[in-house]
């Protein structure tokens, strides 16, 4: 087969591939996102306000307000239901502070029968690791730039 | 109004994080979308960039992972300015601790106690 024949066969076929492959229902998606994403940070503004009208400092009611979210993401994906609001939230569940807690449950349960250390304690970190990783090295860099160059 | 200004720039992050799922790459994966948006926050953080939106939005600026990424930065730069070199080691971390420690334990606790599904 010549090259240039080839070539064409190549596109014509990525063009059907195109074509006939599933695509994701953007705006049902975008939708939902955006519904359940708005809908815990509402619900973390208003643990937020709580913790100030108890007598937390602004940082600390924020903290604690993340912490409280955290807990109940934490328990839920224990229950199986976050993963089932996850379906319809895509993104909406991964992107807020609640996803992060997720990603540590989430698998950590599953290997749980390969034991408390390799499967729980280790494979919490799966996306937790990375994330923790990235966070550091970065806010470091943030830190030593501020310490050279200020 | 403050819950009206958290419900729309969060479910906005979270907008931005579903695009970039659904028009991207398959390889682009909730993995990368965590790692990119701290990351990203750190950025903005440092840019100056982030702390407006926390003013303006509150809580929907601070849920999504970006804000974690801005605690981590501004954590670092305060750590700086009381200690020098150490506190940009510490700082961070100390900023973030709490959500940090509380993700770590309950997921650990949630994780131990509760019975894995399909069991």
């Amino acid at each position: 087969m010549k090259a240039s024949e080839h070539e064409m066969q190549k596109k014509i076929y990525s063009q059907m591939v195109a074509r006939i492959k599933p695509k994701p229902p953007l705006v049902r998606n975008v939708t939902g996102a955006f519904f359940f994403g708005g809908a815990i940070c509402t619900l973390g503004q208003a643990l937020w306000n709580f913790y100030i009208s108890v007598g937390l400092a602004k940082d600390d009611a924020s903290a604690a307000a993340a912490a409280t979210l955290i807990f109940v993401a934490a328990i839920l994906t224990g229950l199986g239901v976050y993963d089932s609001i996850a379906k319809y939230a895509g993104a909406g569940t991964i992107v807020p502070i609640t996803g992060f807690a997720n990603s540590i449950v989430a698998p950590a349960l599953e290997y749980r029968r390969e034991g408390m250390v390799f499967g729980v304690g280790q494979r919490m970190f799966t996306i937790a690791g990375p994330v923790l990783a990235y966070g550091f090295v970065s806010a470091w860099i943030v830190g030593l730039m501020t310490y050279l160059f200020e | 109004m403050d819950y009206l200004k958290a419900f729309i720039v969060g479910g906005g992050i979270c907008v931005i994080g579903q695009l970039l799922m659904d028009l991207t790459s398959y390889r682009v994966t909730p993995a990368h979308i965590l790692v990119g948006f701290v990351t990203g926050g750190v950025a903005l953080s440092a840019l100056g960039l982030y702390q407006p939106l926390v003013d303006f939005a509150g809580a929907g600026a601070t849920v999504p992972l970006p804000g974690f990424g801005h605690l981590l930065a501004q954590g670092a730069v305060r750590g700086v300015r009381e200690n020098g070199l150490l506190g940009a080691f510490a700082g961070g971390v100390e900023a973030a601790a709490t959500g940090i420690a509380a993700a770590i334990i309950f997921g650990y606790l949630v994780a131990a106690v509760f019975t894995p599904r399909g069991e």
